[in-house]
């Protein structure tokens, strides 16, 4: 048994060496730009400046994070972007997707239709999606303006992903019609493993379907509806290309990873870009291990 | 279940189109959109009077050079499906059928890499990139995608892994197998279905990149096709070549759709085993 040891290390050995070097590594060097001031056009001359970036009266965290002096500027609004965009569209797809699902576990005829067309937004490329719905929340040409103008609903067109107001919940609608279809094929394998006994019997002791599904139904599912809600959480907590693309990283809407990426490139400051990104990490981080915690989801079966 | 009342049904059949509706329509009108030309563009019906395929002939006749950008998308994707799924397939064997220590620890590890914000390494990744002569070139874009593949495609296939039979394997070390003749003859015929399923996945992955693949490459000709997309341009600034846009969509979405309504069960496994357990 001691030989297969050996085995199982030979075999990961590429993996992990490929991993150290080109994941490990630039992460280190990552979190050392994040105390230089080194310039994207000369990686090799910096200074070191300590946690200047993260602490000085010109760093991300100068303005004290309690002050409301620190939620106005771009970095405190960007985690505020980000979480609100991360909660709401999370909220939204779980409900849709676990809707998607329930629909999808009755039987019908065209079943299999309804399940395949539902893949489509999944299989479309973000950015192609991103595109898409510009064009159809287009403000003079789009589509859904013609259709409320037609329906008497607004008097007005409105500029969807350009109008402050409407920004951010235009980029959380295009992600959650993008992760339903994920959302709500997780869940429908979940609920395809019930045990058929369990409906049976409620059904002849007559009890209601909605008590059926909130006493049995979702204590069941809740496993696995945590794991898909995990997943999609610390996807959507790093969203960069829908929001850049949609609405052109505009103020309103900039996320976390698109503030980083705006300062480490377009505007040249690699290392306090760098400052970002591991605050990001941190952050990130932080609201993972709290929300695992919170709902005691065990991500690896192994581990326990 | 078949005893459904009436309005029931109703119900039931009328969801079941709006979800159909909601799902496929979007695509469907750009697809109708990228054959509409001149000033049909601007009408919102879905059908076009006048189907043209102007749009496609401007694309590829641009002054963005979409057909070098979509081979540039095609290697890439396959280049790094290739190296991450060869080197998954032996790591996923270690982690799915042998007992050492540290292995729940390594197994974490991955996933929370698989988790792992890409901004996190993108300065670090700049500097490798440039010290290694891979900035700016289309293929050196395999390296990082390769990492950010490679936990997921470990983590999805040692779940099928453990599902393998242990007899069969057991069987195999009796007959004299070493462990890669028992991944590649014994396994591989079984794994087939997985193999598809988180290859493809994979491939949607670093087909769909946007944010290393902007980064990384400045040259257009050296652009993958989704930043190809977000930079097409018209004549002026102000003028969006919104055709021109949706035909480009079209083309990217289309193999994409296609491979995923093709495998969709194997797709749908693939996902549902990456994520739930049990």
């Amino acid at each position: 048994m001691k030989d297969r040891a050996k085995i199982a290390w030979m075999f990961l050995t590429p993996m992990l060496v490929l991993m150290v070097f080109v994941a490990g590594w630039p992460l280190a060097r990552s979190i050392w730009f994040s105390f230089t001031d080194t310039n994207i056009n000369n990686l090799a001359e910096y200074n070191y400046v300590g946690f200047d970036n993260y602490f000085s009266e010109y760093g991300l965290f100068g303005n004290s994070i309690f002050s409301a002096e620190f939620w106005g500027t771009d970095w405190g609004v960007s985690i505020k972007n980000t979480f609100q965009f991360s909660i709401i569209s999370v909220v939204l797809e779980t409900m849709t997707g676990l809707g998607v699902a329930m629909l999808l576990n009755q039987e019908f005829k065209g079943r299999t239709l309804v399940r395949t067309a539902v893949l489509v937004p999944w299989a479309i490329p973000t950015i192609v999606s991103a595109k898409m719905w510009g064009w159809i929340l287009h403000d003079q040409f789009g589509l859904i303006n013609q259709l409320l103008m037609d329906a008497g609903l607004i008097a007005k067109k409105i500029a969807f992903t350009a109008d402050p107001a409407y920004a951010l919940m235009t980029v959380v609608a295009v992600d959650v019609w993008k992760t339903t279809p994920f959302m709500a094929l997780l869940i429908l394998a979940a609920l395809q493993t019930l045990p058929k006994d369990c409906y049976e019997a409620a059904r002849v002791d007559g009890v209601h379907p909605l008590r059926v599904f909130w006493k049995v139904t979702l204590p069941l599912i809740r496993p696995a509806l945590l794991v898909a809600v995990v997943f999609r959480m610390l996807d959507a907590l790093r969203i960069f290309d829908l929001i850049y693309v949609l609405t052109s990283n505009s103020g309103s809407t900039i996320s976390m990873s698109g503030f980083v990426r705006r300062d480490m490139v377009d505007n040249g400051n690699l290392g306090s870009g760098s400052a970002g990104a591991t605050s990001l990490t941190l952050i990130i981080f932080v609201a993972a291990v709290l929300f695992l915690r919170a709902t005691r989801v065990k991500l690896n079966e192994e581990s326990n | 279940m078949n005893d459904r009342p009436l309005w029931g049904s109703i119900v039931l059949y009328f969801l079941a189109a709006l979800v159909v509706v909601i799902s496929v329509y979007p695509f469907l009108y750009t697809i109708t959109t990228s054959l509409k030309s001149g000033t049909e563009l601007f009408s919102t019906s879905l059908l076009p009077d006048h189907p043209s395929l102007n749009n496609y002939v401007t694309l590829f006749n641009g002054k963005q050079p979409f057909g070098t950008q979509l081979w540039n998308s095609i290697m890439v994707a396959t280049t790094t499906v290739g190296i991450s799924m060869f080197m998954a397939i032996t790591a996923s064997y270690a982690l799915g059928r042998i007992t050492f220590k540290g292995k729940s620890a390594l197994l974490l590890t991955i996933l929370a890499v698989s988790m792992f914000p890409q901004v996190a390494v993108l300065s670090g990744m700049f500097e490798l990139m440039q010290a290694l002569g891979l900035y700016n070139r289309t293929m050196g874009l395999v390296l990082p995608y390769t990492v950010f593949t490679l936990p997921f495609t470990v983590w999805m296939l040692t779940t099928f892994m453990r599902g393998m039979p242990k007899e069969l394997e057991e069987a195999a070390i009796m007959d004299g197998c070493g462990p890669m003749r028992i991944i590649f003859s014994v396994f591989m015929p079984l794994l087939a279905p997985a193999l598809v399923s988180t290859g493809l996945l994979a491939f949607i992955g670093a087909w769909n990149e946007f944010l290393f693949a902007l980064t990384f490459v400045s040259d257009d000709f050296n652009r993958t096709v989704p930043v190809g997309i977000s930079m097409i341009s018209g004549a002026t600034a102000y003028e969006i070549p919104w055709g021109s846009i949706m035909a480009a969509s079209v083309i990217v979405t289309i193999p994409l759709v296609a491979l995923v309504l093709v495998f969709q069960k194997k797709i749908v496994s693939g996902l549902t085993a990456g994520a739930v357990k049990g």
